[in-house]
């Protein structure tokens, strides 16, 4: 296991990595890659278990599909200093000719990625067909996957969510980004959605609860924990309670970062409360 | 004219379940999904033969169809079953998204394409499907004439890598073209020599394009007759090779006359050779219930609405 400062030197490299990513072309998603800084840097450097380099398949290796793919600025980071592909890209981040589009995509051959996202609610359904390609290949490994809490308005999570526990997909663990945010406003505003650990307990699932969301420690119990759960019979929800634009005192606990890039004057306040680590792309 | 003889009227998706059946047997990387119609789309022997390669869904086709996708990471060639209206529009940004913009190798199989389906009526007679699928980019999509045509399209589909459309009925039709014929996917083939006049055909408008004409030699007219069962990539060149010797064409299909094969050929001409081109195809409307042969009739879908095309087409030459 990497040190813990190793990990929390990365995620401030990280959070930097996106900020400058999203004001460079005043554009992109900054709040929801902030809140999920942690729990991506977690999953790829504590929690997964990878091969060297990539190819498509991803046969006996861990897999990992971030469903709302607005936040790609935190993949983009997490992937590039993980070496799939050289830091200096993130340079290109929504620009033309780039392989980092606005949403992540296989279109332009990115490593790393394995599926388009940005179109809300497919991503589940993929990785069910993920898991289930493990389950024919004898081959051990785990999907993991990313959503937003907002995602969940869309119904075809709920074909899949059926679908997992109905027929007892356990090689799945999917996260829920629970920070009660969506575009237009606090979740239980915009479309109230209930219990859902209820929710997911009723369709059948296994949940973790990770109550501190941006701790690097408590995604790393609660991520251990589900996958401890994993091969029982049933698929592992985990509800990753996260606070939109975590790191950056003025992003924070609003929805109002969601979309929209920092200027000059905030980037450096912003970029001040995480000073570099690893060094700038 | 050269003779076809009908080998006895089967159903096109027999075709498809019993070459998805033999994939069953020779491709251990096949595997099947069904949102809760496996008889209607014959899909019961592939299943029977190998259960750990088949997925019932449920009703949920978005959700099959983001399986389909998930599949393939692990090097499965997943086809997917149902109908071609739930096969098409009512999960078209998952196949935008999940399949064709990702390039997955997903093979969506559509049954009970276009009024043949009958007496259901309108809600699941699709006549936009072909426009649908067409438009996306990377996509193949094909249109199978019939049983033996239908069975060889699900064996090459699965050698082909990237996503493809099949397209397919529910009548009993005549089954006329050679049980050994090989399906060359983008390749077009030709039914019949003639000099007057192009009849390109697709679907079950194929059979009705071989009596319109045997009943034109009849009257004099000599007719071309072209099967095009793909869509697309569309063989241009035999369109123009055609039109270039005959000087006018009808194109016949179950489809809305807006996004059909008609529209891709006279696109093609266009820029290539504008032709005098007719349209056997349904002009811009809904189905309704009836029996598959009423409706033929009701929105021109038949070897007599092809006759009165070519006469049409042969005044503008």
């Amino acid at each position: 296991m990497p040190k813990l400062q190793e990990l929390q030197d990365l995620t401030v490299q990280v959070r930097r990595d996106i900020l400058r990513m999203v004001h460079k072309v005043n554009s992109g998603h900054p709040g929801g890659s902030l809140g999920c800084t942690e729990f991506i840097v977690a999953l790829y450097n504590e929690i997964m278990e990878l091969k060297d380099g990539f190819d498509m398949d991803g046969k006996d290796e861990d897999l990992f599909f971030l469903s709302n793919g607005h936040i790609s600025p935190v993949f983009y980071s997490v992937l590039a200093r993980k070496g799939y592909f050289p830091v200096e890209e993130l340079n290109t981040f929504r620009l033309i000719d780039s392989r980092l589009q606005g949403h992540p995509t296989t279109h332009e051959g990115l490593p790393g990625v394995r599926i388009a996202s940005g179109s809300l609610g497919q991503g589940m359904s993929v990785a069910l067909g993920a898991a289930q390609a493990k389950k024919l290949n004898k081959d051990s490994k785990i999907v993991y996957t990313l959503h937003g809490d907002g995602e969940l308005q869309e119904g075809q999570n709920w074909e899949a969510i059926m679908y997992a526990a109905g027929k007892k997909v356990d090689n799945l663990i999917a996260t829920i980004d629970y920070n009660g945010q969506q575009i237009d406003g606090a979740t239980k505003d915009v479309l109230p959605m209930g219990d859902l650990k209820k929710k997911f307990e009723a369709f059948g699932w296994d949940v973790v609860d990770i109550k501190e969301g941006n701790d690097l420690e408590a995604i790393i119990k609660g991520m251990k924990e589900a996958k401890s759960k994993t091969g029982k019979g049933k698929p592992v929800c985990v509800l990753l309670h996260t606070v939109m634009g975590h790191g950056v005192d003025f992003m924070m606990y609003t929805h109002a970062w969601h979309g929209k890039a920092p200027n000059d004057e905030q980037l450096a306040t912003a970029l001040g409360q995480n000073p570099e680590t690893l060094g700038d792309y | 004219m050269k003779k076809y003889i009908d080998q006895g009227k089967n159903d096109t998706r027999s075709g498809f379940g019993a070459g998805l059946a033999e994939l069953g047997r020779t491709n251990p990387n096949v595997v099947a999904l069904c949102a809760d119609l496996v008889g209607s789309l014959k899909m019961e022997k592939f299943i029977e033969e190998n259960p750990e390669r088949f997925f019932q869904i449920g009703i949920a086709e978005a959700n099959m169809m983001g399986i389909a996708a998930g599949l393939t990471i692990g090097g499965k060639i997943p086809f997917t079953g149902t109908f071609a209206n739930f096969s098409t529009g009512r999960v078209y940004d998952q196949i935008r998204q999940s399949i064709a913009y990702s390039d997955k190798n997903v093979k969506i199989c559509a049954s009970h394409a276009g009024v043949t389906l009958g007496e259901d009526g309108a809600t699941h007679q699709i006549l936009e499907d072909l426009g649908l699928m067409k438009m996306l980019p990377g996509m193949t999509v094909i249109n199978t004439c019939d049983y033996n045509q239908t069975k060889a399209a699900t064996i090459a589909i699965a050698e082909h890598h990237g996503p493809v459309y099949l397209r397919f009925g529910r009548p009993k039709v005549a089954n006329f073209t050679p049980v050994d014929q090989k399906f060359e996917i983008g390749k077009a083939v030709m039914l019949n020599e003639g000099t007057d006049v192009t009849i390109v055909a697709t679907g079950h408008l194929v059979w009705e394009a071989l009596i319109a004409a045997e009943n034109l030699e009849k009257q004099g007219i000599s007719a071309e007759v072209i099967n095009i069962h793909t869509i697309k990539p569309l063989d241009g060149e035999a369109v123009l090779k055609s039109v270039k010797k005959t000087g006018c064409i009808v194109t016949a299909e179950e489809h809305n006359y807006l996004g059909g094969l008609g529209e891709s050929i006279s696109g093609y001409l266009a820029t290539t050779h504008p032709t005098p081109q007719e349209f056997v195809a349904t002009q811009d409307t809904f189905g309704e219930s009836g029996t598959p042969e009423q409706l033929m009739d009701k929105y021109g879908l038949n070897n007599k609405a092809i006759v009165n095309a070519v006469v049409k087409v042969l005044k503008r030459k």
